[in-house]
């Protein structure tokens, strides 16, 4: 179990933590995710007793990560795939990780074999693919058999075979009871993948979810509606008391109303209509209405050319 | 800090350095230059002499008592001691001749005077063989009366000149192994100089007068930096009276005999720079050329390794280079995410480079001197024996000194975070301190504050002969002679590890990684 409680941390005018509060738990995997900038990079430092923080505690186990005897028994985590010497081949690299956790050569010849590494083990890193550092990076993460785990962004650089195969080997290491934290930039990554969310934005935790729940509010009861003649549509709805919007050529929006009044509603005003259907939101389009009230995100919208407006943030706004 | 938890990185530490091909191959490569250049420089060094118009092997110089080379050339007038006894004499005047350089070139230039430690007095020596033991009383050009022995020790008396006016009396007793030397202004009123013990002196000794004047040495400094020494001929002659003996001396009271110990002889066989006595009556004129003390001509085993700076230049770019490197791939993250113990780390680090560079340079230390002093003999060089421990001190203490100033350049790397400035600041506190100073472009006393304050004040641990105070040389560093002592130079470099050291892990502390 990682704890972070209250995280506040300055680089020079910069708040790059600002009250970061959350707690990753055993046996599923919580997504980190947020703009570049957010603060996940500087929270996974600072729960590694790399970064000291001005404010607040962040405990692995119970206890702060410097105090630990054997760390890598306790959290394993990748923060950054490049960070290996080119000379060294991926097995020494292991080597002296092990050695400085009172590890021995099998458990490395275990890891290297368990993230497939073990065609390139006695070759040196220099030579190796983003994908395969991080194959390597995983495996230092592994070493210790530790019940917590921490991934910054481990999907970079992977071919789709390498992303399908992390995907399941988070399941499974969460699945055996582990806390799994999996940082991220990127929704999408995460959508088959987490089962908990921490959405962070400007140094602090935005929502604390349930992946589920997250695609439910963000939903919001909306249902989409075809149909040939949207104008007759809208109006025989409005009076029914709906918002209503039309969001493309034939489709309309329409809030407010079940889908099975909406299908009553116009059998009785006689519009045509050839499809209706509740709206399910994707964990992207939840976590961009989640974080739209962010300035840094907003611009971050805007580059990507979506123009969604904010929605309210409900009850899962601020699951602390 | 656990020992299990010091222990656990200092293998990973150890994994880390061996498992990168090019560190192993800087240590190894560190090694062998030291070697290669040392003994290159050994190879291409060649003495002999003519004898006869034909090329010998030079001489070996004697060797004293204890083991050192030695110089033992003088004028001795002599009688046997069987047992105890003693030599009194009165000092009344003491004059010499040096040579100058030449003003008109070829017409011998000598003038009247004395170098300062010409010297004359009263002996006791095992025997007239060059290098037996031996103790002496004497008065000297500009030190006043002392008691030496056994060539490398000297006692002060009285200062002052000794001359017509204020003669000196001088005695010299021997009791068993015991010899006591006693100076006196009237021959009344005697003070003890000192007292020695020559272990195993056989029961029959040789007792007299003696005189001798140890060259005339000057330096000047080259246009272009450097030293030149030039050592001139000189020459002592000392009267004495009131000759006394005391105890079971053979022979008649005229029985003194006179030799020129290790008098050069010319081709013709006549000497060069004879010495020689006169006497009238009671009085001895006693005219001596050369010295009675240390030797210090020839290489010194430490001369092998001449390869060192240029091996230490490598060793030093692989202790800094394997702390940077980490610092250049963000690979201190995972170092530190791995030991969380900041100072464990660090000290891991040191003690991994500082043991990995201590082999390499016991290796190449151990090689360098041996192979070294053996190509060096083989060439016909005079080579200053030194005793094994002395040599062991040369060979460990050269190690210990690479493993210093790899764990101060490693330290710098942690401190720095860059592998050119700290190669660079390392390198400028270590070896290029020991090059200004060895290499004669800087003033003499500007050369000794270097060795005295830098990190390459331990290159003094390779000193194997010591500067002797009652031998006048040209001590400097040029020359292989350090201000400090072998130990206290070598503490030296360590000091400034341990703080380098210090800081860095300061440093490591209170910054985030």
């Amino acid at each position: 179990m990682i704890e972070v409680s209250g995280l506040r941390k300055r680089y020079g005018q910069t708040m790059a933590l600002d009250g970061m509060s959350f707690t990753v738990t055993p046996g599923r995997v919580t997504g980190f995710v947020g703009p570049n900038g957010a603060g996940k990079s500087t929270t996974m430092r600072v729960i590694l007793g790399l970064d000291a923080a001005d404010g607040g505690h962040a405990l692995v186990g119970g206890r702060p990560y410097r105090s630990l005897r054997s760390p890598l028994r306790h959290l394993g985590a990748l923060l950054d795939a490049a960070a290996l010497h080119p000379g060294r081949t991926a097995r020494h690299h292991l080597l002296w990780l092990a050695h400085s956790q009172g590890l021995g050569v099998r458990r490395v010849d275990e890891v290297i074999e368990l993230v497939g590494l073990a065609p390139v083990a006695r070759r040196r890193a220099g030579g190796f693919s983003l994908g395969m550092r991080q194959r390597l990076g995983i495996a230092a993460a592994l070493l210790g058999d530790p019940p917590a785990l921490m991934l910054d962004e481990p999907v970079n650089g992977l071919d789709p075979e390498g992303v399908v195969w992390i995907r399941g080997l988070l399941r499974s290491l969460a699945a055996e009871g582990r806390a799994v934290l999996v940082s991220s930039h990127l929704m999408s990554e995460l959508q088959d993948t987490a089962d908990h969310l921490v959405v962070v934005g400007r140094g602090r935790v935005v929502a604390d979810t349930g992946v589920a729940e997250l695609i439910e509010a963000a939903s919001g009861g909306r249902v989409r509606l075809r149909t040939a003649e949207p104008a007759a549509a809208m109006d025989a709805l409005a009076r029914a008391g709906a918002v209503v919007a039309a969001t493309g050529a034939g489709t309309v929006t329409v809030s407010g109303l079940v889908s099975e009044r909406v299908v009553a509603v116009l059998g009785g005003s006689g519009v045509p209509f050839s499809e209706v259907a509740a709206h399910r939101a994707t964990l992207e389009e939840a976590y961009m209405e989640l974080t739209g009230d962010s300035v840094e995100f907003r611009a971050g919208l805007r580059a990507s050319g979506s123009s969604r407006s904010s929605g309210s943030s409900g009850s899962w706004g601020d699951g602390r | 800090m656990s020992a299990a938890g010091f222990g656990r990185a200092l293998r990973a530490e150890w994994t880390k350095l061996r498992s990168v091909r090019a560190w192993m191959a800087g240590l190894a490569a560190g090694a062998l230059v030291t070697v290669l250049l040392g003994l290159l420089s050994a190879a291409g060094s060649h003495t002999s002499c003519g004898k006869d118009g034909v090329e010998v092997a030079c001489p070996a110089p004697p060797v004293g008592p204890e083991g050192q080379a030695v110089s033992d050339r003088f004028y001795l007038v002599h009688r046997a001691l069987r047992g105890d006894g003693a030599i009194t004499v009165r000092v009344t005047s003491m004059t010499g001749r040096i040579r100058r350089p030449d003003s008109t070139p070829g017409v011998r230039n000598e003038v009247s005077g004395l170098t300062p430690w010409a010297k004359a007095g009263v002996i006791v020596k095992e025997s007239t063989r060059q290098g037996s033991a031996y103790a002496a009383v004497m008065v000297t050009a500009e030190h006043g009366v002392r008691m030496q022995h056994d060539y490398v020790h000297d006692v002060a008396g009285r200062p002052g000149r000794v001359s017509a006016g204020s003669p000196r009396w001088l005695r010299l007793t021997r009791s068993g192994d015991r010899l006591t030397g006693y100076e006196s202004a009237d021959g009344r009123q005697w003070s003890r100089v000192g007292a020695v013990e020559l272990p195993g002196l056989p029961g029959t000794v040789r007792i007299g007068l003696f005189a001798a004047s140890p060259g005339d040495v000057t330096v000047t400094r080259g246009d272009l930096g450097g030293a030149a020494v030039a050592a001139r001929f000189a020459q002592a002659t000392a009267t004495f009276d009131h000759v006394g003996l005391d105890g079971a001396v053979a022979g008649q009271s005229d029985d003194w005999r006179g030799d020129d110990l290790g008098v050069d002889l010319e081709a013709d066989g006549t000497p060069h720079h004879p010495g020689g006595f006169t006497r009238s009556g009671d009085t001895f004129t006693v005219t001596g050329v050369g010295d009675i003390g240390p030797g210090t001509e020839g290489r010194t085993v430490e001369s092998t390794l001449s390869g060192l700076p240029a091996g230490l230049i490598v060793l030093v770019v692989v202790a800094v280079v394997s702390v940077t490197s980490e610092y250049r791939r963000g690979l201190i993250r995972t170092s530190l995410a791995a030991v969380p113990g900041r100072g464990r780390l660090l000290a891991a680090k040191a003690a991994v480079i500082g043991a990995a560079t201590f082999a390499a340079g016991l290796a190449a230390a151990a090689v360098s001197v041996v192979a070294g002093t053996r190509l060096l003999r083989g060439n016909g060089d005079v080579v200053l024996p030194v005793s094994t421990a002395t040599e062991a001190r040369v060979v460990v203490g050269t190690a210990a000194l690479v493993a210093a100033s790899a764990v101060l350049a490693l330290a710098l790397g942690a401190l720095l975070r860059r592998g050119a400035a700290a190669v660079t600041a390392a390198l400028a506190v270590t070896v290029l301190p020991y090059l200004l100073a060895t290499a004669s472009v800087l003033p003499l006393d500007a050369a000794r504050w270097l060795l005295r304050l830098t990190p390459a004040a331990g290159f003094a641990v390779e000193q194997s002969v010591p500067a002797y105070a009652h031998v006048l040389g040209h001590y400097a560093p040029q020359a292989g002679y350090f201000p400090l002592p072998p130990w206290a130079g070598l503490a030296v470099t360590c000091g400034y590890a341990a703080l380098a050291l210090g800081l860095a892990t300061l440093r490591l502390r209170r910054g985030d990684a």
